[in-house]
């Protein structure tokens, strides 16, 4: 964008845009994504696969997923029990299936509610400048210079554990990137010609940050929400897997993988089927948010 | 370049003073009353009378931060209610350990991640390129438990190689070390290969190689160290992301860390200790950044000269 305040040709701009592909709708964008990065694709529908996984869960197993059945406890994979059965003789793939219902939503919506915080800050920071910046950035600063996973303990002591309390320690703890990529885009979009004329025609400041400022966040906001998600799927997996998240006998990926560790040596399955279903996830959404970055906003790459 | 790291180190303390701030306002904003929360149902009115004086929490809310914030200048956290200790003798027998893991981690991690990254940008969309560039994902991908279990399993429980868990000598640290430093190998290995593609593209590498200065030359003086400042200052922000992973690390290999111990006061409700060892690591994050900063000031001369 700032090579793009030395041209004042407009010709030279209409050049520099076509080739950085800014002319592109969206659709066109997308498609170019499907034609070159196959691995973007395949990433998509992985994680629609997980996503109608956790949506159909109570249609896809005859047990539910805190049915005990003490008789059959530790079982190996067997027609029975497809992934066998954990310490309580509870169906493991059951557990996994309403497992993915916890992980996603926790991937999901403290992202979301983090991308809302972070895009009125940012850019309230970014459009107002002042003190108000440095105060919202200063809050940034200090929410970054805790070490994540640590906050969001100390948030789940002092909230108690739960899974809205989850969804809170999460979005507190991941507001403050967002804020920071938001509020230097805003400070860029500023500056250019279309925002100087709309504030020239007297049009409200409400009304330039709602019209010009935020559409042209969203294609990074898109990107930031599919790399987001997987950080947060990852510290959901932590807390439960240190004791301080989801809480029997509710199932999450992470818990399972807790509870399984007791037995690592004699029903490694327990431990290492949840572990394999984060990673799977975390990786598709890696590669989707890089397939996206890199067609619709190439300047994220090296933050 | 004196005046810009006094600026920084001023952001730096009224960053401390926010952070003390917030983690003493989250630890007594607690539902309910935070002693008998402390103490679940077993608390009699006395032991609940001595804590509420000991935590001064019969004065009101700016005299208890206010001797709070002189109590950890002076390096008191105040004492451990269910180990019965100072909450400083803890950590300072607990931080060896963590310190030990997290820069045998940094060490592996940044070792193979920037040679990873080097010859990936060297050889860019060559086979080694392609492999290595498949496994840093990977690292990111993988949580830190699970490498952990895996490398249990196998290396210590079906080889013997190392033992299981607990650390009787420095060779106790390998496993938890690999653990902790696998994700952040992998995003050094990224970034490496990235910043270096782009710089081999510029003129002043063709005139190096113009100058006659061998491959290796031009990669290593030119090249590596003008992609080293962006990997600078990520080994910097890794800083904090290996203190969190540490928690999981140490809990799962046995090792008497500092994360432990924020595991070990949670559970046990102990607000001293959780206190203390939250407030004494993100300090040193802070600080770890604080010195990378400086050094960035005086490495770039851009900068040192800017603003």
């Amino acid at each position: 964008m700032k090579k793009r305040e030395h041209l004042e040709n407009t010709a030279e701009q209409e050049a520099l845009a076509a080739q950085l592909g800014e002319s592109d709708t969206f659709i066109d964008k997308m498609k170019r994504m499907a034609a070159d990065n196959k691995l973007a694709v395949f990433s998509a529908f992985v994680i629609l696969f997980f996503l109608l996984l956790a949506v159909c869960a109570p249609l896809l197993t005859p047990y539910s997923f805190e049915d005990q059945d003490l008789l059959s406890r530790l079982s190996a994979p067997s027609a029975k029990h497809l992934l066998g059965t954990d310490e309580l003789g509870r169906d493991v793939l059951t557990r996994l299936l309403y497992g993915a219902r916890v992980s996603l939503a926790v991937g999901i919506i403290p992202t979301i509610a983090s991308m809302v915080i972070g895009v009125l800050l940012g850019m309230i920071s970014g459009y107002v400048g002042g003190i108000v910046d440095a105060v919202i950035m200063r809050l940034a600063d200090v929410v970054l210079s805790f070490p994540s996973l640590l906050l969001a303990m100390v948030i789940m002591y002092t909230l108690g554990d739960g899974i809205t309390s989850i969804f809170i320690a999460l979005a507190i703890t991941s507001w403050a990137g967002v804020a920071r990529v938001i509020r230097s885009e805003t400070l860029t979009l500023r500056e250019t010609e279309y925002v100087e004329a709309a504030r020239s025609m007297g049009v409200k400041d409400f009304t330039i940050i709602l019209r010009h400022v935020f559409p042209n966040c969203i294609p990074s906001l898109i990107v930031l929400f599919t790399l987001d998600v997987p950080s947060a799927i990852l510290s959901e997996s932590a807390l439960s897997f240190l004791g301080i998240g989801v809480q029997l006998p509710n199932s999450s990926w992470g818990l399972m993988v807790n509870m399984g560790r007791t037995y690592l040596y004699n029903a490694p399955w327990l431990s290492l089927v949840p572990s394999a279903a984060i990673m799977l996830v975390v990786l598709a959404f890696n590669f989707l948010g890089d397939g996206l970055r890199d067609v619709l906003d190439p300047h994220l790459k090296n933050s | 370049m004196l005046r810009s790291i006094g600026k920084r180190v001023l952001q730096t303390l009224i960053v401390l003073f926010c952070v003390s701030l917030m983690i003493f306002v989250l630890l007594r904003i607690i539902p309910g009353d935070a002693i008998t929360t402390m103490m679940g149902e077993h608390a009699n009115a006395d032991t609940i009378a001595r804590l509420t004086k000991e935590m001064n929490l019969d004065k009101p809310f700016y005299v208890q931060f206010i001797t709070y914030l002189k109590d950890i200048c002076t390096g008191n956290f105040g004492t451990s209610y269910t180990l019965n200790k100072p909450v400083t003798e803890l950590l300072a027998a607990a931080f060896p350990n963590t310190v030990k893991l997290a820069v045998m981690a940094a060490v592996i991690a940044w070792v193979i991640g920037m040679v990873c990254g080097i010859i990936a940008a060297v050889k860019k969309d060559g086979i080694l390129d392609r492999l290595f560039m498949g496994f840093s994902l990977l690292g990111v991908s993988v949580p830190v438990f699970m490498v952990a279990m895996v490398l249990q399993y196998f290396i210590a429980y079906k080889l013997h190689w190392v033992d299981i868990s607990g650390v009787k000598s420095w060779t106790g640290f390998i496993l938890p070390a690999i653990a902790l430093g696998w994700n952040s190998a992998g995003s050094i290995a990224r970034l490496t290969r990235s910043t270096l593609v782009e710089v081999l593209q510029e003129d002043y590498i063709d005139t190096a190689k113009a100058k006659g200065l061998g491959r290796g030359g031009v990669i290593i003086l030119h090249g590596l160290r003008n992609a080293m400042l962006p990997v600078i200052t990520m080994m910097a922000l890794q800083i904090s992301s290996l203190l969190s992973g540490a928690v999981i690390s140490e809990t799962i290999f046995s090792i008497n860390g500092i994360g432990r111990l924020a595991v070990d006061a949670i559970s046990r409700r102990d607000i001293p200790l959780l206190q203390g060892t939250v407030l004494f690591t993100t300090v040193i994050v802070i600080v770890g950044n604080l010195i990378a900063d400086c050094l960035y000031t005086v490495l770039d001369p851009r900068i040192r000269k800017g603003a």
